[in-house]
């Protein structure tokens, strides 16, 4: 009951103390004298310790354009974002003013009614300019509510040294990725593939090479549970079973890149938001160690997912005009550029990929045919709905506590009843 | 709860009075005179005790009261009452009744959760219980360096608990932790500690006692105490063993002690939410999930969140210990305990 009360004293608290300040606040936003003036609180969900420094310095340039306007920039992690936002955004206390929003959040806070739409101001310029994969997860029922900033996909990082000595190329599909696997195991005594336990959105890139998908949005069809989806269960669970990858079920993401880095693995599926992170380690103080290949398609493709990140304003922000334009600015042809150049993060514009710092990075130049053929996911409310009841069964398929098929018709089960209505 | 304050407040006043002998010998409540009368006089002392009245009924009533009524509606994140920015949206769910009760209790992922929930309070509170009286036993005797060892064995209760869960998370890691360094060290293979789910089970209950054992050993060690030594020199004299002086001096000595906090730990553990939430989160999959952290799920990590059903399990997990607590006292006062 604890739990209870206290969710319910939050929520009457925090509607009381809402009510109590709702009116007394004046706009700041300075529109009216044609300058821009305010705070603007930015939340930057980027990885900590390589990302977010290139972020804070971007945010800071926006300071220097517009000398009245104070940003401050506030760095969450990015797994507490998501609910840290929620809290926030619903009692109308504490929100940023702008928030880095993974692409499947986006839609489903814009349902919630906490984003402002931004068509027609000052965020949205040369919408023309975005690429059209990214600018789809922003919509929501016909409105734009926020700004693509980066766009990305999966690939395969390999640790060359280590596969060169066990003599094997990177993986093409599952069953190269087995012998690989073996021979790294052999000759090296080193663990082929680190795959996240923990995390199902790295289950995807599976589940799609094998011609799967969660759901299906024009026909309003769940298919996580046909046939496709029941293998892709079974080729991690193999994966894991054979001795080709080490797998966790808490501290994924760390344990991963400690492994990854110092070397301990060979390979582990990933995105460009990791590059950055990972050339930090011992493995990788000769850049030119880490490899990057798409990942292994499964029986039937080559499926990476895509993702990405936008940068959305709050629909109760008390500085919308000077919000607007920071996430323009945030989002501006430069400022893609430098973290491209920076971060090897993929641009959302097109006109950035022709900047001298886009051209130059490799890690860019690998990602943009993989992001090109990624598997769109569905943008709908419940897009960011869709990974709690798949991450519980994916972690009990490679914990041995399910069987494939019967994972695959829960999370089946547990979609039919957050869609309602669908097949 | 306001009640039994405001009583002896009354009392406390100078209340002489048909009130308190009323309470004794069980008769009807008073007729609505003697509750004016009583106001009339004891003016003062309802008033002193009002402030206390209205912030228990804030703090705690109001919540409660919610919860239970949330519980009988279908509210979630999108239909609540949200205040966003200027924007105030009202609420629009409905009362359902009591369906979600219908849900939760039909369906197998509650009657799953409380089965895990049980065997884990039982664990921890028995396994706890045991090492806390060893431990007071040996700690009552006079033995070199005894405070030193009490401080120590108290320790584990003045660190914050998050702060001890996460140095056992740090432990527990499955390449790099302690545990499995020290067993790799020895020769053993590595145990998957936090990702196996039955390691992960005995891994939170192996926390939970560790932070659990200074109270109960504190809790007893006062017990013990108070246990006078010539009932021990008297059995001595008679020749009693000392198994027998532990089972007929110690255990009935110590009785209103540990039935307090056997009760005490009991609801703790029950709803014992950081360690689980702290070290597993429940997982991996759902395989520690105890019924507060799924509950806490349901409120907090799923979207949208589902305020309805996570007051629904409040309310029973509130049902069920209260349920505890009315059948403990009862086989207790059967036993001759007065409570």
């Amino acid at each position: 009951m604890r739990r209870g009360i206290t969710a319910t004293a939050l929520v009457a608290a925090l509607a009381l103390a809402a009510t109590a300040c709702g009116g007394g606040d004046k706009s700041d936003g300075g529109s009216s004298s044609g300058e821009l003036s305010g705070t603007v609180t930015w939340w930057d969900t980027s990885s900590v310790g390589s990302e977010d420094k290139v972020f804070k310095k971007l945010a800071e340039g926006f300071e220097k354009k517009h000398p009245k306007v104070d940003v401050k920039y506030v760095s969450v992690p990015f797994g507490d974002a998501q609910n840290n936002f929620k809290n926030a955004a619903q009692s109308g206390k504490a929100a940023p003013d702008v928030i880095r929003s993974e692409v499947a959040w986006t839609p489903d806070f814009a349902s919630l009614g906490y984003l402002a739409p931004l068509d027609g101001t000052a965020a949205l310029k040369n919408q023309d300019d975005f690429l059209p994969q990214a600018l789809a997860s922003t919509k929501y029922e016909d409105k734009t509510y926020a700004v693509p900033q980066v766009i990305d996909s999966m690939g395969i990082f390999y640790n060359k040294k280590l596969l060169e000595k066990a003599g094997v190329k990177p993986p093409a599909n599952l069953d190269e990725l087995k012998t690989s696997a073996k021979a790294i195991k052999d000759k090296t005594g080193k663990t082929g593939l680190y795959l996240r336990g923990d995390d199902p959105y790295f289950f995807l890139s599976f589940l799609y090479g094998e011609g799967g998908d969660l759901v299906d949005a024009k026909t309003k069809t769940v298919t996580v549970d046909k046939p496709e989806g029941v293998k892709a269960f079974k080729a991690v669970k193999t994966l894991v079973d054979d001795g080709t990858a080490k797998t966790d079920a808490s501290d994924g993401w760390e344990n991963m890149m400690q492994a990854f880095k110092n070397g301990d693995v060979a390979m582990m599926i990933n995105g460009p938001w990791a590059v950055a992170d990972t050339l930090t380690g011992k493995e990788f103080t000769d850049k030119d160690n880490l490899g990057i290949a798409t990942v292994p398609a499964g029986s039937a493709a080559h499926g990476a997912p895509q993702g990405g990140h936008n940068l959305a304003v709050y629909a109760g922000s008390k500085n919308l005009e000077a919000s607007y334009a920071f996430v323009e600015y945030m989002t501006s042809v430069e400022a893609q550029a430098t973290a491209a150049g920076e971060l090897g993060l993929l641009p959302t514009r097109t006109s950035a990929y022709a900047k001298k710092e886009a051209v130059n990075s490799e890690i860019v130049g690998f990602f943009k045919p993989v992001v090109e053929t990624a598997v769109e996911r569905p943008w709908i409310p419940e897009g960011g709905s869709l990974f709690a009841p798949l991450g519980v069964e994916y972690t009990k398929v490679l914990t041995d506590q399910t069987t494939p098929e019967k994972a695959a018709k829960a999370v089946g089960d547990e979609y039919r009843k957050l869609l309602k209505d669908w097949k | 709860m306001a009640v039994h304050t405001s009583q002896s407040v009354v009392k406390a006043a100078g209340g002489n009075t048909a009130r308190g002998r009323s309470r004794g010998t069980g008769t009807p409540p008073p007729a609505p005179g003697r509750i004016r009368r009583g106001l009339s006089t004891h003016w003062y002392a309802w008033t002193m005790v009002a402030p206390v009245v209205v912030v228990i009924s804030v703090i705690i009533g109001y919540p409660l009261l919610r919860g239970i009524y949330l519980s009988m509606t279908d509210a979630d994140e999108r239909n609540v009452a949200r205040s966003i920015g200027v924007n105030e949206l009202p609420a629009t769910y409905e009362f359902v009744g009591v369906d979600n009760y219908v849900d939760a209790l039909t369906g197998s992922q509650f009657l799953g959760t409380l089965g895990w929930t049980l065997v884990w309070t039982v664990a921890c509170v028995s396994i706890t219980f045991a090492f806390g009286m060893a431990l007071a036993n040996l700690l009552n005797r006079r033995i070199a360096g005894r405070s030193a060892y009490r401080m120590a064995l108290i320790l584990p209760w003045a660190i914050p608990g998050f702060v001890s869960v996460f140095a056992w998370r740090f432990l527990y890691n499955e390449e790099r932790g302690l545990l499995n360094k020290i067993l790799g060290g020895a020769g053993f293979d590595a145990v998957p500690w936090l990702n196996d789910p039955t390691m992960a089970k005995f891994a939170v209950i192996a926390v939970n006692v560790w932070l659990g054992i200074p109270f109960m050993m504190v809790a007893l060690l006062g017990g013990l105490q108070s246990i006078p030594s010539e009932q021990y020199e008297a059995a001595e004299m008679d020749g009693a063993t000392a198994w027998q002086r532990f089972r007929h001096i110690t255990l009935p000595g110590l009785r209103p002690v540990s039935t307090t906090v056997v009760l005490l730990s009991t609801i703790w553990t029950f709803n014992m939410f950081p360690v689980i939430f702290l070290l597993t989160r429940g997982g991996p999959g759902e395989a520690t999930q105890i019924l507060v952290t799924q509950a806490y799920k349901f409120s907090f990590e799923i979207s949208p969140r589902d305020y309805a059903q996570s007051s629904t399990w409040g309310v029973l997990i509130l049902v069920l210990l209260m349920l505890f607590a009315v059948i403990y006292r009862r086989v207790l006062r059967s036993q001759g305990d007065n409570w």
